[in-house]
């Protein structure tokens, strides 16, 4: 890897104006450029000075900055009750902890990777990210946005009412997933988000109301189908898009089954 | 010749010499060893599976500044060598150069650049112009044999030992042996089983991947210090690749991180010494991980044909075991390893009339196939053992009552293996005990579980060898030195299995005397003896019994010295007691410290023994595993919930380093079985590069694994041990695969079982 | 540029280039037991801490460690010994590459995790690979050690 300058900025703006730069890198917990030997980078904006690894509990949500890590949020109490110990299976497979300690949820968001369980959660989670300079928005508004030159701030994960949910199938136990699954389920409808596609998670379209009528083996094994029927799936090394179809509708029902026993993990 | 008495060192946990070391992380390994201003060196590789160098041009990557040379085949000598680590004369063709204008597979090196750091040997790398002449390639080794496409045309193609190879018909080697008159016993059978397996390459993945450095030394030789398990043999080619006296060349092998057989090839050792050699510099190579994927030494890909005949009573008459394996672009390993798919699988029955070996294997322009613990028995096992599975159902019989009808007994002659007599074998006492730890006869077949998940078991016998029979030798040297401690002068080399600690088990058990009072000191080619090296299952049976040989010629020159020291008429009548040499009739008596001391001044006998141990046999280590496990029908995942495994490898040496070898060994057949494969693409570059795409077994993907010992007495071992290094890796394929059957009906021949094979399968089922 | 940061509890000054991996460094400033086992962040092999949290040297750049303590096994000798005791008695140190990220990994598992299960310590140390062991003798080790600690609070 080639950095030309590395910059702990003092700044939001300053890192803002740094980063217009096309060779410019706004840095993570830098795993991912572990894996870029021979890329080139003009400079490297370190945001580790602002105070941006902080987990904000207030009464409306959970505010992240950008710069916590993946541990940081696993063993956190107030993400465990937002979500219903989901996020812990989101995480507890991804690599190891002391790879958690170094990735960061801003990394993980922007870096848009199609295996990323945080993303097929946190579309459910009904997430909203802060950009420096476009604002709020919604993290799947975010995900329409492609890359940008902005800086992701925070995530912020609204405190509702709903039932949440997490599954994933994996080759081995550290291993990408091969699918995965995310639900959350409220009085007003459910919202479902398949992930490692292989592409990056999308949430389920339509359907919302299918489990109106209630939680029960018909109406969970219907929605199953119709996920399964409104996504595209792709093939890969470690599965094809049949098997990735397939089980998409099986991870959606083992999670809304759960769910409906009453069951967090 | 069966000792009852109680042993002082033997059978006993007793650490590693190295183990404080190691786990405090102290720099004892190749990388920390190394001269601070190494050369680094890289190799620019072939981006296809069969090409020819048409042009080079290095003009531009010599100009860039720090490099001190790069280097293409026009640089490097002629003479064709092989990079196995076997004795000479290899029965691996000599079929390689250290760079070649034809490159034979993906990753083939085409250039060598060596420069003072990382930076400016990876910026030079990118300005070697080269224009390459594609050529077709043969990818597929079914296809392989009489392809027009020949892998390997040259003239100078030089196999030293005739094993039935033609390179004008991509064929490394071949071979068929009868025994009894196969086809009549055939026809004669009541119930017949005839199935293909197939096994693909698999990387050893040690957490040191390949490294070397070599230096020129005061002397003007050629020193290369290398993670290498074959020292002796990297000297000889060296010498041979090189151009140069054996005499001018001297290899060191420090700590080692772990070898499993990707180290008895010469896989890169040639690269910084021919640049040491042009250079006079010293020069470091260090394989990423990514070359240790890809242009390594991965176990052989192999298909495997079974048919076996069985009476209806379940008597196996005859079986008939045909390989083809993938050599893949270099003969190495390969006329050596197919051999044992059917000699170190079929001699795991006993009362068949008859049999058939047959084997061919052949080259393609893929990734040169090497050595990986079990070397053929591995591939040979499953098919073998899987299709005795196949014929367990045949039969409606339980696959271990088949194995107790049929298994091979102490005391009987193998036919296929080379008539060797198994005079110690407890295969019946591991099978018992297997089925007692797993619970057998609760379990077998399946249980169906309340959320609907179902649970298999599955068993398999495995076999291996103790060192090469008529081929490996291991010569060990012990001295005594002031105050009377020891130093062990090996040449096997320990590669983490702590053989450097067993060896001194036994010769303090020789001795009379505490493990902390031998110093084991290896491998330096220059001062110690000779070893073929570690392989073969060869260090604690082979190396071992060269300890106790040269530990009772000691004692006796210890003796001798005695009876000079106290004026007794000779040696021969004293007692030797480990702390002291006493004379019963006279009742003179001298302390090993003071002998050791006083043989230091004005004395005439060396207090210093050397003896070579040859291997007239190979007696095999036995083993049984069982495998359960769970199977999520839905999506099937297959869950390894407990394997158990009864090991028969004579006497236990130490224990704690027994069991340890026996359980990495299996997570190793887990990892073969479930989840390690080397993928290709279609232009015949390998697709999974790291740890992140070939995923080898953590810690929660190998369930629990239990080991017990049902230890035979070898006669021929020291102090009745065997090997137990490479047979721990051949019964899981086997048994995993069984209990998968047994679970979903569903029989997997090709590994690995991947989850959507399992899903697919069952899919095909309903 | 400068970077001034605490190295087992000593305090250091270097001058380094912007893309200087901590790996790397940490190696050149003469802690030859931290090790590279791959170049994908998979094998734990590289296990320092930073600011007493275990991490991956690979993947961390050295400027990162501006204003830091970073410790690695060569400042945790004793306790390291303390804890090879058990890993020996087991053989489980095998090759020893592995060995310091993970012996790195079970110290700060000590620290963090108060009585931990068998599955939370599995879970805790399944990013440090092993090829020798089946990873059965760690777990024997580690028991016998836990007990030991737990015996030692009590």
């Amino acid at each position: 890897m080639n950095i030309r300058e590395y910059i702990k900025v003092q700044s939001l703006a300053e890192a803002y104006e740094l980063n217009q730069k096309k060779s410019s890198v706004v840095l993570g917990g830098c795993c991912w450029l572990r894996l870029s030997p021979n890329r080139l980078i003009g400079t490297a904006i370190d945001l580790s000075g602002l105070g941006l690894d902080q987990i904000e509990d207030t009464d409306s949500g959970i505010r992240l900055g950008c710069m916590t890590t993946l541990r940081q949020m696993e063993t956190s109490p107030a993400l465990a009750d937002l979500t219903q110990g989901a996020l812990q299976s989101a995480l507890r497979h991804i690599v190891g902890v002391q790879f958690r300690n170094l990735a960061t949820v801003g990394g993980s968001i922007c870096g848009r990777f199609g295996f990323s369980d945080i993303w097929t959660l946190f579309l459910v989670l009904d997430a909203d990210v802060e950009l420096y300079h476009a604002g709020l928005m919604k993290l799947r508004e975010f995900a329409d946005l492609g890359t940008t030159r902005d800086i992701l701030t925070h995530v912020i994960l609204p405190k509702q009412n709903r039932k949440i949910g997490y599954e994933s199938l994996r080759l081995s136990e550290t291993d990408f997933p091969v699918i995965s699954c995310a639900a959350a389920i409220s009085a007003n409808g459910v919202d479902c988000a398949i992930g490692a596609r292989p592409q990056l998670a999308e949430l389920v379209p339509g359907g919302q109301h299918m489990l109106q009528p209630g939680l029960t083996e018909q109406t969970i094994a219907e929605y199953a189908r119709h996920v399964a029927d409104s996504l595209h799936f792709g093939t890969n090394l470690r599965g094809s898009a049949a098997y990735r179809k397939d089980m998409a509708a099986v991870l959606c029902r083992r999670v809304l089954t759960k769910l409906a026993k009453g069951e967090s993990r | 010749m069966k000792q009852e008495r109680k042993f002082q060192s033997i059978n006993h946990t007793v650490m590693k010499k190295d183990a404080m070391a190691l786990l405090t992380g102290k720099p004892v390994y190749t990388q920390d060893l190394a001269p601070k201003d190494c050369l680094v060196v890289k190799a620019l590789r072939s981006p296809y599976a069969n090409a020819i160098i048409t042009d080079i041009d290095v003009s531009a990557a010599q100009q860039v500044a720090g490099i001190e040379c790069v280097l293409t085949y026009r640089d490097v000598p002629q003479t064709r060598f092989t990079t196995a680590g076997q004795t000479f004369p290899e029965l691996s063709p000599y079929d390689r150069l250290i760079l070649d204008a034809h490159l034979r597979y993906v990753g083939d090196p085409v250039a060598l650049v060596a420069g003072v750091d990382e930076k400016a040997v990876h910026k030079a790398l990118q300005m070697i112009h080269v224009t390459y002449e594609i050529l077709d390639a043969v990818l597929d080794f079914h296809q392989a044999k009489d392809n027009p496409i020949l892998v390997h045309p040259e003239q100078d193609w030089n196999p030293l030992v005739d094993v039935g190879g033609d390179n004008k018909r991509n064929i490394v080697a071949q071979a068929c042996q009868d025994w009894g008159d196969v086809d009549a016993v055939f026809a004669d059978c009541d119930v017949t089983v005839d199935s293909v397996y197939h096994t693909r390459q698999v990387q050893q993945s040690m957490m040191e991947t390949f490294r070397a450095y070599s230096y020129m030394d005061e002397f003007g030789r050629l020193v290369i210090v290398s993670s290498t398990q074959v020292p002796f043999h990297i000297r000889r080619i060296a010498a041979t690749a090189l151009e140069i006296p054996k005499s001018q060349v001297r290899v060191i092998k420090p700590r080692i991180g772990g070898g499993f057989g990707a180290k008895q090839t010469a896989v890169m050792e040639m690269y910084p010494a021919i640049v040491t050699k042009l250079t006079g510099k010293p020069a470091m190579m260090i394989y990423t991980r990514e070359e240790a994927m890809t242009v390594s030494s991965p176990r052989h890909e192999a298909e495997i044909h079974v048919r076996i005949g069985a009476s209806r009573d379940g008597l196996i008459r005859v079986m008939d075991l045909d390989a083809l394996w993938n050599a893949g672009a270099y003969g190495d390993h390969s006329p050596t390893t197919v051999t044992l798919a059917g000699h170190k699988s079929l001699p795991l029955y006993g009362r068949y009339e008859a049999f058939r070996f047959s084997y061919e294997a052949v080259y393609t322009n893929t990734i040169a196939a090497g050595a990986y613990r079990g070397y053929g028995a591995t591939q040979g096992i499953f098919a073998l053992e899987s299709a005795v599975n196949e014929l367990a159902v045949k039969l409606h019989m339980d696959p271990s009552a088949l194995r107790e009808k049929n298994m091979v007994r102490e005391g009987q002659v193998m036919p296929a293996y080379f008539n060797e007599t198994a005079a110690s074998c407890s295969l019946d006492m591991c099978l018992k005990k297997v089925k007692d730890m797993i619970g057998w006869d609760k379990k077998y077949p399946r249980t169906v579980l309340p959320n609907g998940n179902i649970r298999g078991v599955g068993l398999a016998m495995g076999m291996q060898g103790s060192s090469i029979s008529h081929v490996d030798v291991a010569t060990v040297n012990i001295k005594v030195n002031d105050d009377g401690f020891y130093t062990l002068a090996v040449g096997a080399t320990d590669m983490g299995t702590g053989c450097d600690t067993i060896l001194a088990q036994i010769a303090a058990e020789c001795l009379n005397c505490s493990v902390d009072d031998i110093v084991t000191r290896g491998v330096d080619t220059d001062t110690s003896p000779y070893d073929t090296g570690s392989y073969a299952s060869s260090t604690t049976y082979l190396t071992g019994m060269a300890v106790v040989k040269t530990s009772l010629a000691l004692i006796g020159r210890i003796k001798a010295s005695a009876a000079q020291m106290m004026q007794c008429a000779n040696g021969d009548n004293l007692e030797f007691t480990g702390k002291e040499v006493v004379d019963h009739v006279s009742g003179k008596r001298i302390t090993l410290k003071d002998l050791a001391n006083k043989a230091m001044c004005n004395h005439g006998i060396a207090l210093e023994a050397a003896e070579e141990q040859p291997s007239p046999g190979s007696p095999p280590p036995f083993m049984v595993g069982a495998a359960e496990v769970e199977i999520d029908p839905e999506t099937g995942h297959v869950e390894l919930i407990d394997y158990a495994t009864v090991v028969d490898c004579g006497t236990v040496i130490n224990p704690a380093l027994a069991r340890v070898q026996t359980e990495g060994g299996i997570a190793q057949g887990i990892g073969m079985t479930l989840l390690e494969d080397v993928r290709f693409t279609p232009e015949g570059r390998i697709e999974n590069n790291s740890f992140m795409q070939y995923k080898i077994p953590s810690r929660r993907d190998v369930g629990t694994i239990r080991v017990e010992f049902a230890p035979s007495y070898e006669p021929t071992g020291p102090f009745g041990a065997k090997s137990i290094g490479e047979i721990v890796v051949n019964t899981p394929a086997p048994a995993i695969t069984d209990a998968i059957y047994n679970a979903i009906g569903c029989r997997f021949r090709d590994l690995p079982v991947t989850v959507e094979k399992v899903y697919e399968a069952l899919k095909g089922q309903s | 540029m400068k970077i001034t940061y605490w190295l087992n509890g000593k305090k250091r000054e270097n001058h380094i280039a912007p893309d200087t991996m901590l790996l790397d460094f940490l190696r050149t400033c003469g802690c030859y037991s931290v090790k590279c086992g791959c170049e994908t962040t998979n094998c734990g092999l590289c296990t320092v801490w930073f600011d007493g949290k275990p991490v991956l040297s690979c993947a961390v750049l050295a400027a990162r460690i501006d204003g830091h303590e970073i410790t690695t096994l060569e400042g945790l000798q004793d306790e390291a010994r303390e804890f090879a005791m058990y890993m020996g008695q087991e053989g489980s140190d095998q090759c020893g590459f592995c060995n310091p990220g993970f012996v790195m990994a079970v110290l700060a598992m000590v620290r963090e995790l108060h009585n931990p299960t068998e599955e939370e310590m599995q879970d805790y140390l399944v990013g440090n690979l092993c090829r020798c062991t089946g990873y059965m003798g760690h777990l024997r080790a580690l028991r016998s050690y836990m007990a030991y600690k737990q015996g030692v609070k009590a």
